[in-house]
């Protein structure tokens, strides 16, 4: 355990370090531009709870991923999943927008969650039954949901009174998580958290979470264990698609109060980072998260004092997955054991 | 309505079909190089920004679009030496590092075009051939391009020679299906890998650059919109032979094309829902090659993702 968390430090801490050599070389100060990203994220009050806001959707997406994972599926599709979310909710919201909020919020959260989790399902049904790529077939759903997201809002959803931009009508107050008090901080966070804690019950306390890491580790010893690997497959993903279709909802609800344009820069992306960061643990991928969090919102305050690239964040994400392949690799070719993460995900 | 059904907008459906595909070919090329190897690169859509940027940067600034592609292909080739390392001497998981590859490309690419956002380019102009251009329907949809088309024909009949005919080509097939038996008759396995892996890299920066050079001539963030993972289905859809790629190629090439041309005859189909086609015709196209893999069982390089250590059994 401890080494499991000493390893990921060192990987991120890695990542940071490597991540300078693109700031000298297009002339930048590394050591000012990261002053300024650790003072965004964490100088001030503000930082400190724009920081949860974006790991709201980090955390929900990073266990969409990293959930599935276990079970050996690669779910790259969180993205698509958290846009069906949002576009649940959204509908929900501005249809019932009459009802009682105590009857209404529960509405928006379920139908994003079952909207994520049927766009989540159909990949996991097409893998088992017929073979089918998930990598690619959950990517490609990724593109639709965007773009049919993109077809609402500047179609039959746009806001009438929105002066033609691509957003619809704001929801009625009903429909709005609750936030702290001066704060965008929004009770999405209670979500996330409660979700982590669930399923880390749910892997380490319960005979599905036995399943879900027997299938994860070799599903032909689970094919003859009697385990189902289209039940735990479908189960999985039902779960990864709608905790990744909440995240949609805490944008929708919790923040925008409506469905926009691009309402994800990526979040589904930055998830996979995420989850191999967090080693496929809840709790890890809830702290690896949190980090992210903190890595968007001191980037943009970087990029606006500094005018270093908010990109830089990406290229930090894609150092961070390259240092755990590299760490894993090292690892089990030194001491000839498989890493945990090749007994996740294969050969 | 009514100007759909002519020839004129079939020929230039066509024609955008021929265009469109061309940057796909080159990277699924690549990646049916890689693969027959046994290695797996998921990191096209990476290499291809990567390539897309570079060869537009380089380009613009020498005004020669051949240095551009150059370029592109050093940068694109780079970066899959990284993956060709991680996966062949540290035998890193190979889906990771394909990821990997794409998280970077992509943060590279708009981390140093953050400036050159919507800038345009002299690029590639079209080339037409003499004589061949002037042929009824067959000209304007072949004969009117620009060099990098007629190379990627050309080069579909060279890497099936290539593949199949040559010692060599045979030699990375073998490394492909049976490591072991290649390096029992002193064929070498790693060499060979790192060697395919590069070029097939090379091959994708070359339709990144085909993008940012002759389809677009200008910057864009994220161009690639997914091409490169559309390569990657056209791999297993092409069953591994580089003539059907070119067929496949061209196959998504024109439904982007007749996307486009949709778009532009004005049907009253929101542009959001054509857009969607091309992604759409991949997940049919690999639930139908799926089907097709299992039923005969053709297809992937049996060594593919299994990375090799003499003496150590698979």
């Amino acid at each position: 355990m401890f080494f499991k968390i000493l390893n990921s430090f060192i990987t991120i801490l890695l990542a940071l370090l490597v991540g300078m050599v693109p700031l000298i070389l297009t002339g930048n100060n590394p050591v000012r531009a990261y002053l300024a990203l650790f003072q965004g994220a964490f100088g001030s009050l503000y930082g400190l709870t724009e920081t949860l806001v974006k790991a709201i959707p980090l955390i929900l997406t990073g266990l969409a991923v990293s959930f599935p994972l276990r079970a050996g599926f690669w779910n790259i599709g969180a993205e698509g999943q958290l846009y069906l979310g949002a576009i649940a909710a959204t509908w929900v919201a501005l249809t019932f927008g009459h009802l009682a909020s105590f009857i209404l919020l529960p509405l928006v959260i379920l139908s994003g969650f079952l909207a994520g989790a049927l766009w989540g399902l159909i990949p996991a049904f097409l893998k088992i039954r017929l073979q089918v790529n998930e990598i690619l077939l959950t990517l490609m759903m990724n593109y639709i949901a965007v773009n049919g997201s993109n077809y609402l809002v500047y179609g039959p959803l746009k806001d009438p009174q929105g002066a033609n931009f691509p957003i619809t009508a704001t929801f009625s107050e009903a429909a709005w998580l609750p936030r702290l008090p001066g704060t965008r901080l929004h009770a999405g966070i209670i979500l996330a958290f409660t979700m982590t804690g669930v399923l880390y019950l749910i892997l380490s306390k319960t005979r599905l979470g036995y399943e879900i890491k027997v299938v994860g580790a070799n599903p032909r010893v689970a094919l003859y264990g009697g385990i189902s690997l289209m039940t735990v497959t479908l189960i999985v993903m039902a779960i990864g698609g709608g905790l990744a279709g909440l995240a949609g909802v805490g944008e929708v609800a919790g923040l925008q109060h409506r469905l926009r344009k691009d309402i994800s820069p990526g979040y589904g992306y930055t998830a996979i980072p995420i989850a191999l960061l967090g080693k496929g643990h809840p709790i890890g991928v809830t702290i690896a998260a949190l980090l992210f969090g903190a890595l968007f919102v001191g980037g943009s305050h970087m990029q606006q004092t500094t005018k270093v690239p908010v990109a830089l964040i990406s290229i930090i994400q894609a150092l961070v997955v390259l240092f755990v392949v590299a760490g894993e690799a090292l690892r089990s070719s030194s001491f000839g054991v498989r890493s945990p993460l090749q007994k996740i995900t294969g050969p | 309505m009514s100007d759909i059904l002519t020839t004129t907008f079939l020929i230039s459906v066509l024609a955008a079909a021929v265009r469109a595909g061309t940057p796909l070919f080159f990277a699924a090329l690549g990646e049916i190089l890689a693969e027959r190897s046994g290695v797996l690169n998921l990191g096209l859509e990476g290499l291809m920004i990567l390539g897309a940027l570079s060869g537009f940067m380089v380009g613009s600034a020498t005004g020669s679009p051949w240095l551009g592609l150059l370029a592109a292909m050093i940068s694109a080739g780079l970066l899959s030496l990284l993956h060709a390392f991680l996966c062949i001497h540290l035998r890193g998981n190979q889906v990771v590092s394909g990821i990997m590859l794409v998280l970077l490309g992509m943060g590279l690419s708009s981390f140093v075009g953050e400036n050159l956002v919507g800038k345009t380019t002299q690029g590639f102009q079209p080339l037409p051939i003499p004589i061949l251009s002037q042929l009824p329907i067959l000209g304007p949809v072949l004969f009117q391009h620009s060099a990098l088309v007629y190379l990627a024909i050309l080069l579909a009949f060279l890497s099936w020679l290539f593949l199949f005919k040559t010692r060599w080509g045979l030699e990375v097939i073998a490394v492909g299906e049976s490591p072991e038996a290649a390096d029992t008759v002193g064929v070498p396995v790693q060499a060979i890998r790192y060697a395919c892996v590069l070029i097939g890299g090379m091959l994708a920066g070359i339709g990144g650059a085909f993008l940012s050079l002759a389809y677009t001539r200008m910057w864009v963030d994220q161009m690639t919109a997914g091409r490169g993972w559309i390569a990657v289905a056209l791999v297993i859809f092409s069953a591994w032979l580089p003539q059907r790629a070119l067929l496949g190629a061209y196959f998504f090439g024109g439904i982007e094309g007749l996307q486009l041309r949709l778009q532009a005859a004005g049907i009253g189909i929101s542009y959001h829902i054509l857009q969607m086609m091309p992604y759409l015709a991949t997940i049919f196209v690999l639930i139908f090659s799926a089907r097709r893999e299992f039923r005969q069982k053709i297809g992937a390089p049996a060594a593919l993702m299994k990375p090799y250590v003499r003496g150590e059994r698979a």
